[in-house]
């Protein structure tokens, strides 16, 4: 069953002459991977829902440059970018809105600089806006009285200090929030930021993500919260390592939000 | 009266202080072997940093037990100096206890710093422990074999002397006040909660016995201060000093903002200007691109960085919280940090033996001091960041440290390159057509 995902691009709405209130930046993970690309269609159902004036790039939205600037590669981050921008700027983009802490943080901190200025929020900012201003419900549905712990994504938490936002939303599910023993600005990584994400670790006595994934299960809580797609990836290899699939879920705060309304 | 005493002090002085102006200047030197990096924007929340973090000791407290006891010692040191004072006027002035003719207030000020010098002995005392009995694990780390180690416990002992003899020449000094009568010139001033239980100790001595003794202690007091000074160069100690600038000059930026290399700024607008002649030789640039990217020595670092170093007190807070540390990795921001110093000091000797000129040793920060192990096992999480007391980044060397093996070497782990001419060539870390960049659209 194919359902009716209303996803306008930059181009069909310049076809059109209008101008979309955000762009929804989707980032290679949130195009590609299997996982991530749930969690940006549960997005787009909330946006859809709540009648929201978006659109993304489509194909003409390329990588951020940050796995190549964490990496070393300034080049390679300066070529993309500067591509990037080319293609914002030349449609006019004042707002965008993406649901990777990565792209977040690279379009947010690092582009200016290279001449893209645009007001960017994480996906968990703009929805939280949208409940504030009466845009969007929440129900708790199937969430409420559950225990659910976040993950704070290192890019939203210590790189740009939101820390409140994603736990406002898990709260207006009627959720019972656990915190871990690390969190907020001194939440633990899951091990994939600065690059670590497309190479193998380090010798060392432990995986980083395994380390995580333990201080979530201590709080044992039903589902483990995020609001980044490689946090995602790495605590769902946790749970599988630590062979709780059966006990413990990991969702984005999209997905919670979506799934509770029945989207 | 013979000025020989006062003669004596004044030299003491004047090699003290002069021996530490040599390595403040010699400190400033290699700090400015850096490269520029400018920090004098938005002095006002520079202000704030410095009086929170440093003055405030803000971040310090957020381990409870071992901020707490760091604020004794801390303020221990602040108001003994304001006895420092009284002892350089009577020292070079040959007088006695200058300021008792503030008399209450007087009284107030040396009964605190005797209870303040009780304190700081039993704080030492607990981080003597805590280093040595305990061994707190960021303590006994490998990164602290030989003199950093040595270096921790050497503070705590120059400590205890110091309190110490500061309250034996107290309790000497109030020995001699209470003689009935008087005795020479040592006059009723000052209030002695603690040192007035030492002074029994006293009794049955002559007083000219206790007089020397007084005078004993006296002078080993400010000598050892003088020393202790003098120390610092040498050791973890010198953030006393240096935790004021280093919070000053932090950056106010974003943690997740990685600057952008102007460098490369240059050279990528060239690459993508419609306009540039592919055949063109090379401009000639007044301000030419530096011949590096990246750093591989501590000269390619900016001054701020090499500042971090000079401050960096190996607490060792930041390893504690580093997911590569934690998880048995080689990295250790601490030792980033350590083998910055180490390596920095060692380029300032060779400039001293080498009439003011580097001669290349053929060493270099990376791969003599910082292997690129630890270089790749960073996740750029800002957890070191983020916990440093005193604003320090080991993550912006480690960030500079890739960016010089990436592009001056090519030397990234094989994965990585993978993933960037994936990023290259099709836009995607991974092996995607970006013409399929909205297929989830129409999936289910």
């Amino acid at each position: 069953m194919s359902e009716n995902l209303i996803v306008p691009t930059m181009a069909e709405m310049l076809a059109q002459g209008k101008q979309p209130e955000v762009l929804f930046w989707v980032g290679c993970s949130g195009s590609f991977d299997d996982r991530a690309k749930k969690i940006t269609k549960a997005f787009v159902r909330i946006l859809n829902r709540a009648n929201i004036s978006f659109a993304v790039l489509g194909t003409e939205e390329s990588c951020t440059g940050d796995p190549a600037k964490r990496a070393g590669n300034e080049f390679l981050f300066q070529m993309q970018a500067m591509m990037n921008i080319e293609v914002l700027n030349a449609y006019e983009a004042k707002k965008i809105v993406t649901a990777c802490p990565h792209c977040f943080n690279t379009l947010k901190n690092e582009y200016p600089e290279l001449g893209g200025v645009y007001e960017v929020v994480h996906h968990t900012e703009f929805l939280k806006s949208l409940l504030d201003d009466g845009r969007l419900t929440i129900e708790g549905g199937q969430f409420k009285g559950k225990r659910i712990t976040f993950h704070d994504p290192c890019y939203l938490g210590r790189a740009n200090k939101v820390y409140e936002a994603p736990r406002d939303l898990i709260l207006k599910l009627d959720a019972e929030l656990v915190e871990m023993k690390r969190s907020k600005a001194n939440g633990l990584c899951c091990g994939a930021g600065g690059a670590q994400m497309f190479k193998d670790a380090e010798p060392g006595n432990k995986e980083i993500n395994v380390e995580r994934t333990e201080d979530a299960l201590e709080t044992q809580s039903e589902i483990i919260a995020t609001g980044c797609p490689f946090c995602n990836t790495m605590m769902t290899d946790g749970i599988k390592v630590k062979e709780k699939e059966g006990d413990v879920k990991v969702m984005d705060i999209a997905e919670l939000i979506a799934n509770a309304q029945d989207l | 009266m013979s000025y020989l005493d006062n003669i004596l002090f004044a030299i003491l002085l004047i090699i003290g202080f002069g021996y530490f102006f040599r390595s403040v200047q010699k400190i400033r030197r290699n700090i400015n072997l850096g490269t520029d990096v400018n920090r004098s924007d938005n002095p006002k929340a520079r202000w704030t940093n410095m009086a929170m973090i440093a003055l405030g000791q803000s971040k310090m407290v957020k381990r409870p037990v071992a901020g707490i006891l760091h604020i004794i010692v801390y303020l221990g040191f602040i108001i003994i100096n304001i006895e420092l004072l009284e002892i350089i006027i009577d020292g070079l002035f040959g007088t006695h206890r200058i300021f008792a003719f503030l008399g209450t207030t007087y009284n107030v000020l040396i009964a605190s710093f005797e209870i303040l010098a009780v304190l700081v002995l039993v704080a030492v005392s607990v981080f003597w422990i805590r280093r040595n009995v305990i061994k707190l694990k960021r303590f006994i780390s490998s990164d602290l074999k030989g003199w950093p180690k040595s270096d921790g416990n050497y503070i705590l002992y120059f400590e205890v002397v110091l309190m110490t003899l500061f309250l034996l020449m107290n309790a000497s000094d109030l020995h001699l006040q209470n003689v009935p009568g008087g005795f020479s010139h040592f006059i009723k001033a000052g209030s002695f909660p603690v040192s007035q239980f030492i002074a029994p100790i006293f009794n049955g001595v002559s007083n000219e016995s206790v007089m020397l003794m007084t005078e004993i202690f006296w002078w080993l007091h400010i000598t050892g201060i003088l020393i202790f000074m003098n120390y610092l160069y040498f050791s973890k100690h010198l953030h006393i000093l240096l935790a004021f600038p280093n919070t000053y000059f932090a950056n106010l930026k974003p943690l997740g903002q990685f600057d952008n290399l102007e460098s490369v700024t240059k050279e990528v607008k060239l690459m993508m200007d419609p306009n540039a002649d592919p055949f063109a030789a090379a401009p000639v640039d007044e301000n030419a691109a530096p011949s590096k990217f990246g750093a591989s020595d501590v000269q390619d670092l900016n001054w701020v960085q090499l500042l971090n170093a000079y401050t960096c007190t190996e607490c060792g807070r930041c390893t504690s919280v580093c997911p590569a540390n934690i998880t048995g990795k080689k990295l250790s921001p601490r030792k980033i940090m350590m083998d910055t110093r180490d390596r920095l000091v060692e380029v300032g000797k060779n400039i001293d033996d080498n009439k003011g000129v580097f001669v290349p040793d053929n060493k270099s920060l990376l791969n003599d001091y910082i292997s690129p192990e630890e270089l790749w096992a960073c996740t750029s999480c800002n957890a070191c960041v983020e916990e440093c007391p005193v604003n320090i980044s080991p993550l912006s060397i480690i960030m500079d440290m890739r960016r010089y093996l990436v592009m001056e070497q090519s030397a990234a782990p094989m994965p990585l390159n993978a993933m960037m001419t994936n990023v290259e060539n099709n836009g995607a870390p991974w092996q995607y057509n970006q013409q399929d960049r909205l297929n989830w659209k129409n999936e289910n």
